[in-house]
This record gives C-alpha cells, structure tokens and sequence, in this order.
C-alpha cells in the first residue's frame, strides 16, 4: 500500500517533466521522480529483505547525489539564463542537426 | 683475391653519384666534371688492375692446372634470407666476360666523362644548365653498369638491369624542357620495362625448378666435368643437372620449362639490346646527348643482353631450341637495321641502327656457336666483337658528337665536305668505318671474320645472310662518311665562322679510340675469354678463305659507296626512283613505330581500356554512388526527429520504454 503514493509522486514527476516550459519547474519534476524512487528502495527493503539494510543506504546516498546533481542543474540553467535571458525549455532548441 | 678493390671499384661511382648529386648544386660547373672525371680514372685504374691481376696472376684462384680460367666468387653478401632456398645475395664475380667488361665499361665510361667536359658547353665555353646533374647521373650508370656484369647471381643482375635502365631513362631525358626527348624517355623505359616483365618471368621459372639464383651452379649444371671451371662441388653440379633433366617433363605449349625459362629471359635481352621487335626505342633513345648515345646506347648498356646470354651460355646449350631462337631474331634484326640505316639522314641515327645491327651481330654468333666447332668459337668472336664494337661505335658517335656540336644540326644535309675544317674529326671517323665495315687491319675485321667462320659452321645460309648484312653496312658507314666529309663544298651560313676541330678534352678520347680500334684486333682474344675457360689460339685455325671472302664483299661494299656518294651526282637519286616503295618503306623504318601507335591506340586503347574505363566509371564508381545517394536521402528524410525540443525526446523515451515493457511483459506471459 505503501508503493501507491510513490506510484502517484513518479506519474507526476513524468507529467511535469514533460508539460512544464520553465526549466526550474522541470528540475522539481525530476526531483519528485527522484524522491518516489527512494520511497521505494525504502519500502522493499523494509517489507522484503527486513534484516538487510542496503536499501536505506541506497536511499541516503541517491539523496546525496541528488543534492549535487541540483547544484550542478541549478548552474547550468544560472549560465543559461545569462546567455540567452530565457529558461524557457522549448526555445531553447539550438543544440540539433 | 682481396676484396677491397672490387669493392672500390662499385663504390667509387656509387659514392660520386651521391656527391654530385646531393652537393652538385653547391660546386661549380668545372669542380663537378673534374671531380666526375677522376673519380672514373680512379675506377678505370682499378678496374684494369683487378682484370690484370685475373688474367696474367696465375693464381691458383683464377686458373687451373689445365690452364682453364676459372669463375671466381670474390665476395658473396647474403643480403635478403627469405627461406633456406629464397636467399638473395650481392657480391662480386670475376671471370673472363666480366674481367673483360670491366675493362670496356671503364675505358668508355672515362672517355666519355672527359669527352663530356667540352661537349657540354657551347662555343663560348659557358656550361649547359644541370651540367653537375649530367655527371652524377654518369656515374649512376657507371656504377649500375659495373654491378650488373659482376653480378654473382641472376637476382642481383635483374636488379643492376633495372637501374641502368632508370639511369638510360634520366639521361635520355636530360633535356627534359624538349618534347621529344620526355616522349622518347618515356619510349626506351616503356618498351624495356615490357622486355623485363619477361625476364621476371623467365628468372622465376628458372630459379623455381632449379631452387637457386646462382650463376655458377646454374651454368655449371649443363656440362660434364666442369664443376671445378665454375667454382662448384661436382655433386652441386649433378644435383642442378638432374633438376633439369627432370624439368624437361612438364611441356607447356610444345616448349619444356627450361625452353619457356631462357625464352623468356632472352626477352629481356631483346629489350635491351633493341632486337626486332622491341628496338623502336634505340632510335629515339638518340634524343640524349651524344655523349650518353656513346656510353650508354652504343657502347655498353645496350650489349647487356648479349652480355645475359653469354652468362648463361651453357644453359642455352643445353636447349639448342631456344638458341635457334636467338640465332634467327639475331639474323632478321641485322639485316632490318642494315637496310634502314642505308636510308636515314639524322647521323645519330644511322648510328642508332648500325648499333642494332651490330648487337645482332653479336646474337647471332652466340647463337650459332657450338662446343663442337672449334671449341664454341662463336662465343668467343660474340664477346670479341663486343669489345671491338664498345671501341670503335663509341669513337663513331663521339666523332659525331663533335661534327653536331661544330654544325648545331643532326642532318648530314648540313655538314658535307667538312674534311677540310675538322680533320681531326675527319681521320678518327674514317678510322671508326674502317673498323666497322672489317677492313684488315682494324679491330673489326678480326671480330666480324670470327663471326662469319662460326656461322659458316654452323649453317652456310646463315652465313651467306651475314656476309650480306656485313656488305651493306660497310655500304651505310661510307655513305655517311662520305656524305659528311665529302660530297661537295661546305657552305658556311651567312653570319657564322667556318667549323673547326673540337678542343683537346673532346680530340683526346676520339684519338685514344681511334688507337684502339686500330691495334685492339691484334689482341689474342681466345685466349683470354672462351665459353668454358679453355684457351684457344684462334690464329692457328684462321679461315682465310673466309677473311678474303669478307674482306672482298666489304671492299666491294665501299667502292660501291665511293661512286654513289664521293662527288655530287645523280646517281643516288636514280637508284631511289628505281625502288620508291624499298626506299620509302625503309626511310620510314618499314612503319614500326606506326604498327605500335596502331595496336596501342587503336586495339588496346580503344577496344580494351575505354570499355574498361566505361564500366570503372559507371558501373563501379555507380554502385558507390548509389550507396552515397540512398544514405544521403535516408538521411534527410529522418533528420526533423532531431528538433532540438528536449520534451520531444523524453515522448519518444517514454513510449520506446513503454513499448519495450510492453512487450517483455507480453513475451513473460
């Protein structure tokens, strides 16, 4: 039961990462996927392997690098935004054939 | 033998080369033909020293108890070890034919290079432009040359073949800004290089049955007790001989493998000797400066072929088949040239062809001669007139040198009774058709006299054909002697200063070859050079019916040229009208230049390399180019997926994704 809300948090994630225009709103799209993620390393590891605990790390250390991915992210679109003065994602389309 | 001097006498021209070559440009015009020329006396003393040392030693390395000349290997390098058997080695071999070149080679390589240091510069002393490029390239061929008649096996000769042929070629085309000259450099090295293809062929069948390049197994095989002569162990020899006798088996359209293989491998020879049909190169070969047609077309790269066939002289008597072959491409080439050099008007030509003829002089006579026959006399008489015809044909082009570089023209129309003018030129020239045409007692009567008695024993066809063939070209040496010197007056061309005699670097070879082409038929040459090391004293067994026979058909020869063509008169021109179509077949060398411009334009290049050029173009560069144009369009018509849109991306991911679970679920279950 617990894997429904993590189920919903990642359709979300989905539908914003591909409806959204504004590059931060696609950062917390993909942020949301991230975390349902984690929610379900956490609840496998507590209703199937209960005596293990690989899961929680795993969890801790995508947390981790999420953070870090979001700071490289969050730069990115800072430098973005001073060359062109636009983070809107679909004119930002110079990077094709 | 020590091997130092040998070794000298192939690294001297070789090292001159490098230096004139690389630093030429450096060093002014005299240095570099000073320089050129000592370096080809220093040779020449060396070389004349180690055929001294061979011939009058006595060492027991070079003759035998029996008093044989024996072959000797001097050195040996194994340069490329590809298996036990494929091995290639460069050394240095010592017998009576290469002793002799040796001697040749450097005697006419020197009087070329000193003869050189006046031609090539005009009457103002000013040198010609790449006069240091001209004398590196002389000491390139020098040094090919020189290799290539000490090779030690069959390999190392085809090698030294190739590279006086590419030295032929640069000095042919030394004016190189003149049209005709690229077009007949690029003629001699074509038609050779077609030649060697044989010769490649011919080297590979051999060595491949008989497993080894060696000359002196290869020709010791053939002959019964003989392994001693060429240096050999006597079951070395047998083994050779049995290879042959077991490769006669394998016939291949009605020849034995050992017939194909010196077929072959005469080809070669034809190539470079200018045997019909591959001699159209000789002629336009004439294009080089007279000093090289000296050297190289007259006198020494020319006769290699003769010089190939005598190295293999007993293999050849082992297949009379292929001999007769050489006998009778011999005979027909001597009498063609003969006939055309009756009707050209470019001196140098006349020569050209009168050098044709004489090679094929020197073909016959091997080709006829036979151990039963005193002893193979032809072989002897073939190297004898080698060595006169190196004089006295170097002596006639160089004399012709100097009548084109007083005239500034090649046409006998416009020298006539020079004889008062340059009498030097005059009487050395005179000398050179005296000895060409076998009067006694210049050097050519002795040589050509050897040819006719082994021909007369041999065929008397073949001999009464010869004696024809000497007859006329006693016939065209006096019509160009008498055509250029005497005829009538020389006119002088308004502006200019009457002709003159050459300065003493260009009198000087032309008296030294003069002196020889007098003396050198008294040089007892069976003696010093027979087919198997065996002295002859060919005095002891002189024919003099058949000296008194060649003797009259040349003196009939000349006075039939004195009343042509001493004093102006009609009388050429009436013997013209009387044979137009003989006149003007030969005049334009019976058209085989124009038989080859026909088969290569005509036959090959139209019916055979534009239909292969057609489907090159179309076919194979059509497939490539389809190949091209389909991706191209491909390509194209999937580029829009690329947009850009990031979103657009993740769509198409998400589907991919879907889909593939869709279906891994679809195959689960």
């Amino acid at each position: 039961m617990l894997l429904v809300p993590a189920m919903i948090m990642f359709c979300c994630g989905v539908y914003g990462f591909i409806t959204r225009r504004n590059m931060i709103a696609i950062l917390i799209s993909l942020e949301l996927m991230l975390n349902a993620v984690d929610i379900n390393f956490a609840v496998f590891n507590r209703y199937l392997w209960p005596e293990a605990t690989e899961g929680m790390f795993f969890t801790l250390f995508a947390i981790a690098i999420a953070a870090a991915e979001t700071a490289l992210a969050i730069a990115i679109i800072i430098n973005l935004y001073r060359s062109a003065k636009n983070i809107d994602v679909r004119d930002l389309n110079k990077l094709k054939y | 033998m020590d091997a130092t001097l040998p070794i000298l006498i192939l690294a001297i021209p070789l090292g001159m080369f490098l230096v004139l070559g690389l630093a030429g440009c450096k060093m002014s015009h005299k240095m570099a033909g000073v320089l050129g020329c000592l370096g080809m006396g220093t040779t020449l003393v060396l070389a004349y020293t180690t055929a001294f040392t061979y011939f009058f030693s006595g060492s027991p390395e070079f003759v035998n108890a029996a008093g044989e000349r024996l072959q000797a290997v001097i050195f040996n390098h194994t340069w490329l070890a590809f298996t036990d058997k494929l091995v290639i080695r460069l050394g240095f071999l010592l017998d009576p034919i290469s002793a002799m070149m040796l001697v040749v080679i450097t005697t006419i390589s020197f009087m070329v290079h000193l003869y050189s240091m006046g031609y090539m510069r005009d009457h103002h002393g000013v040198y010609e432009r790449g006069f240091q490029r001209f004398y590196a390239f002389l000491s390139l061929f020098s040094f090919s040359m020189l290799g290539l008649v000490v090779a030690t096996n069959i390999f190392q000769m085809y090698i030294f073949w190739e590279l006086v042929g590419a030295s032929s070629y640069l000095l042919i085309g030394f004016y190189y800004v003149k049209p005709s000259a690229v077009s007949a450099s690029k003629k001699a090295f074509i038609v050779t290089r077609f030649a060697d293809l044989g010769f490649l062929i011919g080297i590979l069948i051999l060595s491949y049955y008989t497993g080894t390049f060696n000359f002196t197994e290869l020709t010791s095989a053939p002959v019964e007790g003989m392994a001693d002569v060429f240096n050999v162990s006597e079951t070395t020899a047998l083994s050779v001989k049995s290879i042959f006798e077991s490769s006669a088996t394998p016939v291949f359209l009605g020849g034995s493998v050992l017939t194909w293989a010196l077929v072959l491998i005469f080809m070669g020879g034809m190539g470079k000797s200018a045997m019909l049909p591959l001699h159209i190169w000789l002629p336009d070969a004439m294009e080089g400066p007279t000093p090289v047609s000296a050297l190289i077309h007259a006198a020494t790269m020319v006769v290699a072929g003769v010089y190939l066939v005598a190295r293999l002289f007993p293999l050849y008597l082992m297949e009379v088949t292929a001999l007769e072959f050489v006998t009778w491409v011999g005979a027909f080439t001597a009498l063609y040239a003969a006939i055309v050099a009756c009707t050209q008007i470019d001196i140098k030509r006349v020569l050209a062809f009168s050098t044709i003829s004489q090679i094929a002089f020197m073909m016959v006579s091997l080709g006829v001669a036979r151990p039963e026959f005193h002893h193979g006399l032809g072989y002897m008489a073939s190297m004898f007139h080698l060595f006169t015809h190196a004089m006295f044909k170097a002596l006639l082009f160089l004399g012709a040198g100097a009548l084109i570089h007083a005239i500034g023209s090649n046409d006998y129309t416009a020298m006539h009774g020079l004889r008062k003018y340059m009498p030097v030129t005059h009487w050395t020239f005179l000398i050179g058709c005296l000895a060409i045409a076998g009067i006694i007692p210049f050097s050519g009567f002795f040589s050509k006299d050897e040819i006719l008695s082994s021909c007369l024993g041999n065929s008397t066809f073949i001999y009464i054909w010869m004696s024809l063939v000497a007859g006329l070209t006693a016939f065209y040496m006096f019509r160009l002697y008498y055509l250029i010197f005497w005829w009538k007056e020389h006119k002088i061309p308004e502006g200019h200063h009457a002709p003159h005699d050459q300065p003493w670097t260009m009198s000087l070879p032309l008296v030294i070859l003069a002196a020889i082409s007098l003396v050198a038929g008294f040089i007892p040459f069976g003696k010093f050079v027979t087919w198997n090391g065996h002295p002859y004293d060919f005095m002891a067994h002189f024919d003099w019916s058949v000296a008194a026979v060649s003797l009259c058909v040349a003196i009939v020869a000349i006075v039939l040229a004195t009343a042509m063509y001493r004093k102006e008169n009609p009388l050429p021109d009436k013997f013209r009208a009387a044979l137009p179509r003989l006149w003007e077949w030969a005049h334009h060398r019976f058209y085989w230049d124009e038989l080859y411009l026909f088969i290569t334009h005509k036959i090959i290049f139209d019916r055979i390399c534009r239909p292969i050029a057609w489907f090159d173009r179309h076919i194979i560069d059509g497939t490539m180019d389809a190949f091209a144009t389909v991706t191209h369009a491909a390509s194209r018509a999937i580029r829009p997926l690329q947009s850009g849109q990031v979103q657009l991306y993740v769509w198409w991911y998400l589907l991919g994704a879907l889909a593939l679970g869709g279906i891994t679920m679809l195959c689960l279950l």
